[in-house]
């Protein structure tokens, strides 16, 4: 099983990078996946990253990324909830990458 | 109605936990939603059970998944038909029910309900209706 190593915590991932077990997230975690994936971590990236583990604490699932689109619009602003902004954000998919950095699964329902 | 767009109905018949098949249909569900086509879900025999509201699951050893039934009206599915006969053959109400919700883009997003009270006889008119039915 392959692990990353974060503040001296060797975390089990899986082999796409996710998180094996969710509860061993923390913030340090997302910074750690975003070197790995050359993202440099703003607020604007927290923003996202936040949303979606309150996503997933509320319908316990990953939201798929129009869902995300959607919801982001309607709580951050239009300017933000639109999917060039958030490929911009997260360029390998902000459904499957911002999942990832943010420990949940890969998102339910993304094709 | 445009053209490809097929009704897509999932029957839902079984209790949520002890089995794999209430996770697995709605996983089937929230995919089948990101192609755009006209899906509808309803709940009858101990399938009613999946959408009661306050389960506690700690003795199934299994994740209790329940919240994610609230997540369908985010992935664009608010026709959710529940048999009449079915919840009153277990002593149940809609009142049992989590309140499931979608938000109406062209209305402001005012709150509706996407949960339809049905006879056993009109969900029958509405498997008549489908293009493709899915039992589970």
């Amino acid at each position: 099983m392959a692990t990353i190593s974060v503040e001296g915590k060797d975390l089990e991932v899986d082999e796409e990078g996710y998180l094996v077990n969710l509860d061993e997230w923390f913030p340090a975690v997302a910074s750690a996946m975003a070197v790995i994936d050359e993202v440099e971590m703003e607020d604007d990236h927290w923003d996202i990253i936040n949303f979606l583990r309150e996503y997933y604490e509320e319908y316990q699932i990953a939201p798929a990324v129009r869902v995300l689109t959607k919801a982001v619009a309607k709580k951050l602003g239009k300017e933000k909830g639109n999917s060039k902004y958030l490929y911009q954000l997260f360029p390998y998919g902000p459904g499957k990458q911002a999942c990832k950095f943010a420990g949940l699964p890969k998102p339910t329902g993304c094709v | 109605m445009s053209e490809g767009i097929k009704k897509f109905m999932f029957m839902n018949t079984k209790a949520p936990y002890g089995t794999v098949y209430a996770l697995e249909s709605l996983e089937v569900v929230l995919i089948s939603a990101a192609f755009d086509q006209d899906v509808s879900l309803a709940f009858c025999d101990d399938g009613v059970f999946q959408i009661t509201d306050n389960q506690k699951t700690d003795g199934s050893g299994m994740k209790n998944f329940s919240a994610a039934y609230k997540a369908l009206g985010d992935y664009d599915i608010n026709k959710i038909y529940v048999e009449k006969e079915s919840l009153e053959e277990r002593g149940l109400t809609m009142d049992n029910l989590m309140k499931l919700t979608y938000e109406d883009e062209d209305d402001d997003w005012a709150e509706k309900t996407s949960m339809y009270l049905v006879t056993r006889a009109e969900l029958a008119d509405l498997i008549d209706e489908q293009d493709v039915t899915i039992s589970s």
